[in-house]
Parts: C-alpha cells; sequence; structure tokens
C-alpha cells in the first residue's frame, strides 16, 4: 500500500508552489488544474502570478485569457493563419468552449475554488510595477503582493513547478 | 482485493481501503470508515455523503467537489472543513464508492 494518496490524509507535510508567468488561456489552465488537485489532495499550496501570469490575477483580463496558434505548431493549424484578424479569438473561443464542455470552471471560478480549499495567492510586486498594476487591479482573492525573496521564504521545502 | 472487518462486517476492499462494492456500504460503515479517518460524523458530513450515495446512484460516477458544490449545494470551503486534507477521497472513501479520478 502507498504511504500517500490512500486518502487518509498522509500528505500533510506535502507543499507545492506553483509560479504562474504565462497569460495564455492554455497556460493558465495547468497552473489551475494542478493547485486544485493538490488541494483536492491535502497539499499544501501556494500560487505565485508573475509577469504576463498577472493576466491570471488582472480582474480586467482573467475572463478574456486568450490561446494562440502562432508559434504552436500544436495547435494543428498552419502558422501563418495566426496571422490573420480574428484567428486568436476564434482559437480562444473554441478552446474555451471545450474548456466549459469538459466542466472545468472559468479562471475566477477556478481560483475562487482554490482560495475556498485554503490554496494562497500571491502576486509579483516587480512585475506589478513594470505594469502598472496596483492591489485594486487584481482578484480580491489575491492574499498580498510579495518580492521574489519573501517568495523563496515561503518555498522553502516545497516542491516548485514554474509553468 | 482484500477483505477488512468494518463495522463487524467483512467486507472486501482495495489496496487503499476503498470498498469495492458500494452495495456493501451504511451508515455504521460510514461511521467506522470516518473514525479511521478522524472524521466524527455530524449531520452536516451526513448531507455530503448522502449527497454523493444519491448522486452515484443516479449517474454511476463518483461527484466530483465541483459537483457537490455546485449541485449539492455544499460550499467548498464547508467541504474542506469537514473533510480536511484531501477531501475528495475522503468523501468517497466514507461514502463506500471508489477512489475518485477526475482533475476536478
Amino acid at each position: 500500500m502507498s504511504e500517500n494518496g490512500n486518502g487518509n490524509g498522509n500528505s500533510a507535510e506535502r507543499k507545492l508552489c506553483i509560479i504562474c508567468s504565462k497569460g495564455t488561456l492554455d497556460m493558465a489552465y495547468p497552473g489551475l488544474v494542478l493547485a486544485n488537485a493538490a488541494l483536492m489532495e491535502g497539499i499544501d499550496v501556494t500560487m505565485f502570478f508573475t509577469f504576463w501570469g498577472l493576466d491570471i490575477i488582472n480582474k480586467k483580463k482573467m475572463k478574456h485569457l486568450r490561446a494562440t496558434p502562432l508559434g504552436n505548431p500544436s495547435m494543428g493549424m498552419p502558422n501563418i493563419l495566426g496571422v490573420l484578424p480574428g484567428v486568436t479569438a476564434m482559437a480562444s473561443s473554441m478552446m474555451q468552449k471545450t474548456i466549459e464542455k469538459l466542466d472545468f470552471p472559468p479562471v475566477d471560478e477556478y481560483l475562487e475554488m482554490i482560495h475556498d480549499a485554503g490554496g494562497k495567492l500571491y502576486s509579483c510586486r516587480m512585475a506589478m510595477d513594470m505594469m502598472h498594476l496596483e492591489k485594486d487591479d487584481l482578484f480580491d482573492e489575491v492574499d498580498d503582493v510579495i518580492g521574489a525573496m519573501e517568495f523563496m521564504e515561503m518555498s522553502e521545502g516545497a516542491q516548485v513547478l514554474f509553468i | 482485493m482484500t477483505v477488512q472487518a468494518i463495522a463487524g462486517l467483512n467486507l472486501e476492499v482495495d489496496a487503499e481501503g476503498f470498498l469495492t462494492n458500494p452495495d456493501d456500504w451504511n451508515r455504521d460503515v460510514a461511521q467506522a470508515i470516518a473514525a479511521e479517518l478522524g472524521i466524527e460524523l455530524t449531520d452536516r458530513h451526513w448531507d455530503v455523503i448522502e449527497f454523493v450515495r444519491k448522486d452515484f446512484s443516479e449517474t454511476g460516477t463518483v461527484p466530483t467537489l465541483r459537483r457537490i458544490t455546485k449541485v449539492g449545494g455544499v460550499p467548498t470551503k464547508e467541504i474542506y472543513k469537514l473533510f480536511p486534507k484531501g477531501p475528495a477521497k475522503k468523501v468517497a472513501k466514507i461514502a463506500g464508492l471508489s477512489k475518485p479520478t477526475g482533475c476536478i
């Protein structure tokens, strides 16, 4: 029998930090899915949003994250099409619909779920300064704005994922 | 497959202690499994367990935590309070269902 993951709460000590540095739809969801899955497993979760990842917690942008076929051969669309007007919007809406169909919540609801489950949400001070963002621009559930050194303190002993 | 004595019954469980046959379940079994997980069942726990059992009998799949929240009406915060540290598996285990496999 495995020591962890048997529903007995043995993973109480495990800690996961996820750094979200990208703001496209296809890069936002992996972090959200993994953070929530970890919480469901009883793992302590901290999410740190930096650079373009700030879009995920930016009130104005979080509901309109987009996916682009440009530079992404996996999308199965000739790259040249990606430069045409409307293609990014179309690809984004297709992906958004698939996400809904699979019964995955939209970004804001996902973050709320993670927050309610005890996950901690932090934004990067330097990236916010670069993008002229204030705490008020961020999703209300964001716990705090912190610097890289504070993140280092928080992530001591944790498994760290950079997305 | 192993047999484990739970609440005076010899029940078949998988390697992680989840009942293999949901029909073996009864309220005493739930109490016994919960006690083993360190949870004392209150009315609110029973609301969750009963919803999960009912939903499983209707859909044939173990409901996700999101479904327990959305359809069952128990907020995320409360689920984590009732079944701390790994609610998805704890709920399924106490409700006598198999280990949940979803991502949400």
